[in-house]
């Protein structure tokens, strides 16, 4: 980490141990999974067996009449209720009205004095189905004759996000398109130098939040209260009053600590199913999906992208154009939003004056795809980096220099209408090349790549928060901002202990509970310690404020001869910290300041994306050209952060992400047969294990103090996944000679691509 | 059926349904929710508590099978004082866990490794952690972390 600057923080810039260290190594953590209500009861799914059915009939008498079963709750019964949620496109029905469109789909939930009754009892539902044909690839979505997985008119859900048309419902399977242009494509390819074509397959993946979904509800006259593992409590809270009709102030999204998160637990899951049972049962409900369940639940949109790029004689890329069909599942969710995403992704954080990139997802009879870390950027990723490797290579260009010369420069407005690009990649591939040991020897069959993300990052600014100074000197931060293990109840502290000037271990969290911290639209897109931060910052400042004129108020002079100094006030002789300026105030010691913060896209923030998240990773793999497995020797990640709040929990963040895109790299893959999921269990989908670990890793940080967040910081977390699918297929190709184009690369696909090379080589030979 | 059994150092009797797995009867009857169950096929290692002193997945382990045997949780791993296991610290301090979900098990498992094998190698921690999944860290600060406390287990056991 030479290329820190120094910097002469007290509280922020330090590896302080986590804040949720001790209860979560004691196993006193609390989850949802750990919960229990006075008189609770549990709720289990019944799922379709086909991946597209009229519902003809469902009998649940004999379910109901099972001894210790409170109801049975399935589309019929929700009269009453409006049954549709999504905030994209309000097309998921919580459960299955009039038709299935997936194999798993929820039909009914029955609610019983525990989970084992609730069990038994699914069995006696009688569900008559008349199977319709699926399609289950864009492919078969786009055939002139494909069936319809929606036949009504959706209306826009409220809270996109983005603008643009909803493409969903309107007599086609399509359930969202996104382009984007500029320059002349046709032209700069006509006058290329060289130009590099293929079509690349991103799979379906899971990310495997060893938490599953679960929720518990309880609906009463007093309004829904629901426990959930959301990663975004406030925008649950507007489909479950949606779905309920009720005010926002009468829902209640209460998260405590949640097992894992990296974007499958944004946007509603189970929690209207949840709030449904409770309130046909007229009791609390727990809904805790086993992880089959939650593999039936959500996964990452799978992508088909042919793509091109064109470099000049003088080693510029000049132009890229690229068609991606994503499988978008059987349900919106978020996927709209991580197609135009996944568009905007395309461009990589190249500077490329021709750009043609369109993006089209289709509904199709498979597990609904959504959000999964760094959304749409690695589906993306992985073909734009790969073709960066084969156009270097096709110049005649050493791959590190090529991308050198064409990554977006700090302040370089690469991305026409957004904000400038904000990060150094030069100095981060410098960093990656230098610790995988870029231009030294290298042994038979090991391959050396390095490679890049930047992606607009942050979401959509909209985030308020309240930190109260208590007259003892001690700290609470309200935040909508969830603990997911990223770090916030650390990093946040940290932000207003250094704001403040008080000890870290002096301020305290309360997180996600709709009814009493302030709107955050999201905890996810690497946008926490840039705004919900930037809040926190900013709140603390005004809460000094207010203190400074407090201050002048007890000691009777004006509120100009009050000087602001580390942890309190200083007027002439007299110097008083927090706690005695609040004391006196109130002429008792006790009581409290709020400092607030409202924050919009306006000011800073009016630019989107709210920063670009830059990264690179580095890799050294070998191949074992008997079996076609591929050995991980060498993994190195640097994070262009800005400012790393807390250095350890920013290395974490990019170790993990690496390590997801490194599974994904090498055998993570959702695999459907027809219309059934063929490995949609944890004994068939292969996850990263410690066996898997790269033999050597290096973490790097870099931190120019360059992001629009607190301190000059920005996010980080997902950009060292993005890379890494791309990296594994270009140090395979400079491996050992075959290019793959698909992730993963398994054994098998790396075996089959050399037996492939080396019969083609023996038919020239 | 009766059950009795040995939890954290202290005699336990409780009522279990031959059905019942031990992670059931430590979550539901006994309220010891540190426990955590993800995969319930014997995979993730989330569950991981010790049976005299071995590595069991409580998820797949029938409760009555543990009768008359010593049964450690997370839950018995830090001392009355307040002072914690070596492990735990060394988790803490190597940043080894972020959502924490399947820390109690991973500490579980080092356990286990570290009472038979004071000095692993790195090579020995990998093989015998290979049945710990976390989805979070990337395993490189859990390694760390189980060397961290091998070392610190080793001074103490030379004062």
């Amino acid at each position: 980490m030479s290329s820190e600057k120094k910097t002469d923080f007290h509280v922020v810039n330090h590896s302080i141990p986590r804040r949720d260290g001790r209860v979560k190594v004691t196993g006193r953590a609390q989850y949802v999974a750990d919960l229990k209500l006075i008189g609770m009861a549990y709720a289990k799914v019944l799922r379709s067996p086909y991946a597209h059915a009229k519902i003809i009939s469902i009998d649940k008498s004999r379910a109901e009449a099972h001894p210790g079963v409170y109801c049975v709750v399935t589309g019929y019964d929700l009269d009453g209720l409006n049954p549709y949620f999504g905030h994209a496109v309000k097309d998921h029905p919580l459960l299955a009205i009039e038709k299935v469109r997936y194999a798993g789909e929820p039909v009914a939930a029955v609610v019983a004095v525990d989970e084992r009754t609730a069990f038994e009892a699914l069995e006696f539902i009688d569900v008559k189905y008349q199977e319709l044909k699926g399609v289950f690839t864009p492919e078969e979505a786009m055939a002139k004759d494909a069936p319809l997985l929606h036949e009504r008119k959706f209306e826009a859900g409220a809270l996109r996000g983005f603008e643009g048309d909803v493409t969903a419902g309107k007599g086609t399977n399509i359930c969202q398109t996104h382009k984007i242009q500029w320059g002349d494509v046709e032209k700069a390819f006509k006058e290329a130098a060289a130009v590099v074509e293929g079509n690349y397959y991103f799979p379906m993946t899971y990310a495997y939040a060893m938490e599953p979904y679960v929720a518990v509800a309880d609906v009463t006259d007093q309004g829904v209260n629901i426990y959930s593992s959301a990663q975004h409590p406030f925008m649950v809270r507007h489909d479950v009053k949606s779905i309920f009709n009720l005010p926002v102030s009468k829902v209640r999204l209460i998260v405590p600590f949640v097992g894992g998160g990296y974007g499958s637990k944004s946007y509603t899951k189970v929690e209207p199913l949840t709030a449904a049972c409770s309130w046909k049962a007229k009791r609390p409900v727990k809904l805790q999906l086993t992880v089959e369940e939650a593999m039936l639940t959500t996964r990452s949109d799978d992508a088909y992208t042919w793509m091109r790029t064109a470099a000049d004689t003088n080693g510029k890329i000049i132009a890229r154009q690229a068609k991606i069909f994503m499988n978008t599942g059987a349900y919106a969710e978020n996927s709209p939003l991580v197609v135009e995403k996944s568009t905007n992704r395309c461009v990589g954080p190249y500077a490329i004056p021709n750009v043609l990139i369109e993006n089209c997802s289709l509904y199709t009879n498979t597990v609904p795809a959504s959000s999964y870390r760094g959304f749409g950027c690695a589906q993306v990723t992985l073909p734009g980096e790969s073709q960066i490797d084969e156009l270097a290579a096709k110049i005649g260009k050493d791959p590190y220099e090529f991308r050198l010369a064409n990554a977006a420069k700090p302040g370089e407005e690469f991305f026409p209408g957004m904000r400038p690009f904000d990060g150094t990649l030069k100095q981060d591939l410098e960093t990656a090349a230098k610790a995988v040991g870029w231009g030294t020897p290298l042994a038979k069959g090991h391959g050396r790549t390095v490679a890049c993300s930047g992606s607009d990052a942050g979401a959509y600014p909209l985030t308020s928060t309240a930190v109260r100074v208590h007259a003892d000197g001690s700290v609470t931060i309200m935040t909508g901002s969830t603990e997911l293990g990223q770090g916030s109840h650390t990093v946040l502290p940290q932000i207003a202990a250094e704001a403040l000037g008080v000890p870290f271990e002096n301020v305290n969290v309360v997180s996600s509970d709709t009814a009493i911290t302030p709107y955050d639209r999201s905890t996810g897109a690497s946008r926490t310690t840039t705004l919900m931060g930037s809040a926190v910052l900013e709140a603390s400042e005004e809460a000094i404020q207010q203190m400074v004129v407090m201050a002048a108020d007890v000691l009777k002079v004006k509120v100009e001869e009050i000087q602001k100094v580390r942890g309190g006030i200083r007027c002439g002789e007299i110097q008083l910290n927090w706690s005695q300026v609040i004391s006196k105030f109130y002429a008792l010691p006790d009581g409290e300041v709020i400092g607030r913060s409202y924050i919009r896209k306006s000011g800073k923030f009016a630019a989107l994306p709210v920063f670009w998240e830059a990264a690179a990773t580095g890799v050294e793999i070998s191949v074992d050209e008997e079996t076609g497995k591929i050995t991980m020797e060498k993994l190195a990640t640097v994070g262009d952060v800005g400012l790393a709040i807390n250095p350890a929990l920013a290395e974490g963040q990019d170790i993990g992400a690496a390590t997801m895109g490194m599974g994904i790299g090498l055998f993570e893959e959702l695999v459907y047969q027809g219309s059934q999921l063929m490995n949609g269990s944890i004994l068939d989908y292969r996850l990263p294990r410690f066996s898997d670990l790269p033999k050597k890793v290096e973490l790097h940080l870099v931190q120019n103090q360059d992001g629009v967040g607190p301190y000059g910081a920005k996010g980080g977390g997902e950009a060292s996944l993005n890379s890494m699918a791309a990296n594994i297929a270009n140090a395979v190709d400079r491996a050992v000679g075959v290019r793959i184009r698909q992730a993963p690369l398994t054994p098998e696909r790396v075996w089959r691509a050399l037996r492939d090379k080396k019969s083609k080589m023996e038919d020239r030979g | 059926m009766k059950l009795l059994f040995q939890l954290n150092g202290k005699p336990r009797q409780v009522d279990c349904e031959a059905q019942e797995t031990l992670a059931e009867v430590l979550r539901n009857t006994l309220n010891l929710n540190g426990t955590k169950i993800s995969c319930e096929v014997q995979v993730c290692g989330a569950c991981t508590v010790l049976v005299d002193g071995a590595p069991v997945s409580a998820c797949t382990y029938l409760a009555y099978e543990a009768r008359g045997k010593t049964v450690t949780t997370i839950e018995g791993l830090e001392k009355a004082d307040g002072t914690l296991h070596p492990l735990q610290q060394a988790f803490i301090d190597e940043f080894a866990f972020q959502c924490g979900f399947c820390t109690p098990g991973m500490i579980m498992s080092a356990k286990a490794l570290l009472d038979e094998n004071p000095k692993p190698t790195r090579d020995e921690i990998i093989h015998h952690m290979d049945g710990n999944i976390c989805r979070c860290t990337g395993y490189v600060p859990i390694v760390a972390a189980i060397q961290r406390a091998a070392e610190t287990m080793s001074k103490e056991s030379k004062k």
